[in-house]
């Protein structure tokens, strides 16, 4: 029975990294410019917790075969020192393990999250809600009117609160229930939520950030391909959470000017 | 038990009905259509009204592939010769009072859409919300002089049956799909009537008298006007709103 647990424990260690090597079961490819970071600090943290992992279940499963209990009675050996230098050291071990990956991670998380975004970047504001999203761009005259919670008024399209009878710069807004962005050009988007906590989350783009609501939260990207990918909500909202999504398209930037006409003559 | 009692009742109905339409056909005795006169007109705006938006529904595929051509927001929808579709116009005073009917009033939620828009149905009558669709919706009529309530209904879930005890005028909405937008017009006289896209109104069947006559619209409101039925004549009532942009 021992060695039977020692060989289980060998195979679920063998096939489950293999499942990781193969890439079975990855993200889908990256469509940004900063995912290049992420993914390459994902592989480092995998590669640093895969051969530690590989490593302490293969001695698992070496000591239990070598000394597994086989009925016949033999003195228990101790560690010399005991246990506790062992703890301590792998600690230490560990700890240091996860510093390091952290100060090498910082510079792709400042990247994302604390650097401002590209001053030429279209700024898009984003109206998260139970249980749809939806994106809102300043128009021809650049600007964006300002939002009025009292006036949300989501059965007439008035999602962000706008007040065009008395605020002019709110009338030419383009409202859009997806993320339509033209190809290399970063984009600045700014988060609001009108209810409940949500989350942007698209996994092409690497990016996952919370919606809190009474905060504005900043977030910037560029995406680099011509795709089309689910934007979800991963906090868990409500009842329809599990059908809270929106689309992001990148298009052409040619293509992209004739989708903001298109939508300019529908405001 | 119950059918021969249902049957019984049914035949003593019809027997009577025979007799009536036999009597008013001879003109032997002057019944109720004879007397009652009709309301008719027109609701019509002046101004510029609100443009309405297209629906975006790409989040919900099985609803959006059934719109070709995206669905517009249908709080102001207008007709030609400037005619507001979408106004209840009813009896708020003046008629008798009468009981609820039993006939059911169908909602229903077909391509992420409430149809129709404004459902009119009368106090105690019943209502019946259907989900067509492929997908979970839950409808939340914002009442707020009857009880409020809301409720889920996936994908071939029988009927949510309601009724409301007060008139009023009930926006509906879907906690799932924001932009879903409906009214429940909740009355209590049988003489009401919604406009359709020429705007066009007529309630029947009105004794002479003297009426409160009311047209309700979701965004231009309410007006009211006293109109008088005299035997044999048809009377009119036009309603104008004042229509802006925003």
């Amino acid at each position: 029975m021992g060695r039977l647990f020692a060989v289980l424990t060998a195979v679920i260690t063998v096939v489950s990294t293999a499942i990781f090597i193969s890439r079975t079961w990855w993200l889908p490819a990256d469509v940004s410019v900063l995912g290049v970071g992420i993914d390459r600090q994902m592989v480092e943290t995998m590669v640093a917790a895969g051969v530690l992992f590989v490593l302490a279940q293969l001695a698992l499963a070496l000591f239990v075969w070598q000394y597994g209990d086989r009925g016949t009675p033999r003195p228990i050996k101790i560690f010399p020192g005991g246990a506790t230098p062992m703890v301590v050291i792998a600690t230490i071990l560990v700890g240091a393990e996860i510093l390091v990956l952290t100060l090498v991670g910082a510079k792709v998380w400042a990247g994302i999250f604390l650097t401002p975004p590209d001053p030429k970047a279209l700024h898009i504001d984003v109206q998260a809600e139970q249980f749809a999203y939806y994106f809102r761009y300043a128009g021809s005259d650049g600007r964006f009117g300002a939002m009025h919670p009292e006036l949300i008024d989501d059965g007439n399209g008035n999602f962000f609160g706008l007040d065009p009878a008395n605020d002019t710069t709110a009338r030419d807004d383009i409202i859009s229930a997806s993320l339509v962005v033209p190809v290399n050009q970063p984009v600045f988007l700014t988060l609001h939520s009108k209810d409940v906590g949500h989350a942007f989350y698209v996994p092409a783009l690497r990016l996952q950030q919370d919606f809190v609501p009474g905060l504005v939260i900043p977030l910037h990207f560029t995406a680099t391909q011509v795709v089309k990918q689910e934007i979800v909500c991963t906090q868990l909202c409500g009842l329809g959470h599990y059908n809270m999504r929106a689309y992001l398209e990148v298009m052409p930037r040619n293509q992209f000017g004739q989708w903001m006409q298109d939508q300019a003559a529908l405001q | 038990m119950s059918t021969p009692y249902l049957s019984l009742s049914a035949k003593s109905l019809m027997s009577v009905g025979l007799v009536v339409l036999t009597a008013t056909a001879m003109g032997a005795l002057p019944g109720p259509a004879a007397s009652a006169g009709t309301i008719s007109g027109t609701v019509t705006f002046t101004g510029t009204p609100p443009k309405m938006r297209p629906i975006d529904m790409a989040k919900e595929p099985s609803c959006a592939k059934q719109h070709p051509t995206p669905i517009m927001t249908e709080s102001v929808v207008t007709g030609p010769g400037n005619a507001v579709q979408w106004a209840v116009v009813y009896i708020a005073a003046g008629a008798q009072p009468s009981s609820a009917p039993t006939t059911p009033v169908r909602y229903d939620q077909k391509g992420c859409e409430y149809l129709p828009h404004v459902a009119t149905l009368e106090v105690g009558q019943p209502l019946e919300i259907y989900n067509d669709d492929q997908t979970s919706h839950n409808i939340h009529p914002l009442a707020k002089v009857n009880p409020e309530w809301n409720k889920s209904q996936p994908p071939g879930a029988p009927p949510i049956k309601a009724s409301y005890s007060k008139p009023e005028f009930i926006a509906v909405k879907c906690n799932v799909h924001p932009w879903m937008h409906g009214y429940f017009a909740v009355l209590s006289t049988s003489h009401s009537a919604t406009t359709g896209n020429d705007g066009k109104f007529s309630l029947e069947g009105l004794p002479p008298g003297k009426y409160t006559v009311t047209a309700w619209h979701e965004r231009f409101g309410s007006q009211s006007q006293e109109v008088t039925v005299t035997e044999g004549k048809a009377a009119t009532a036009d309603f104008v709103f004042k229509a802006l942009p925003y």
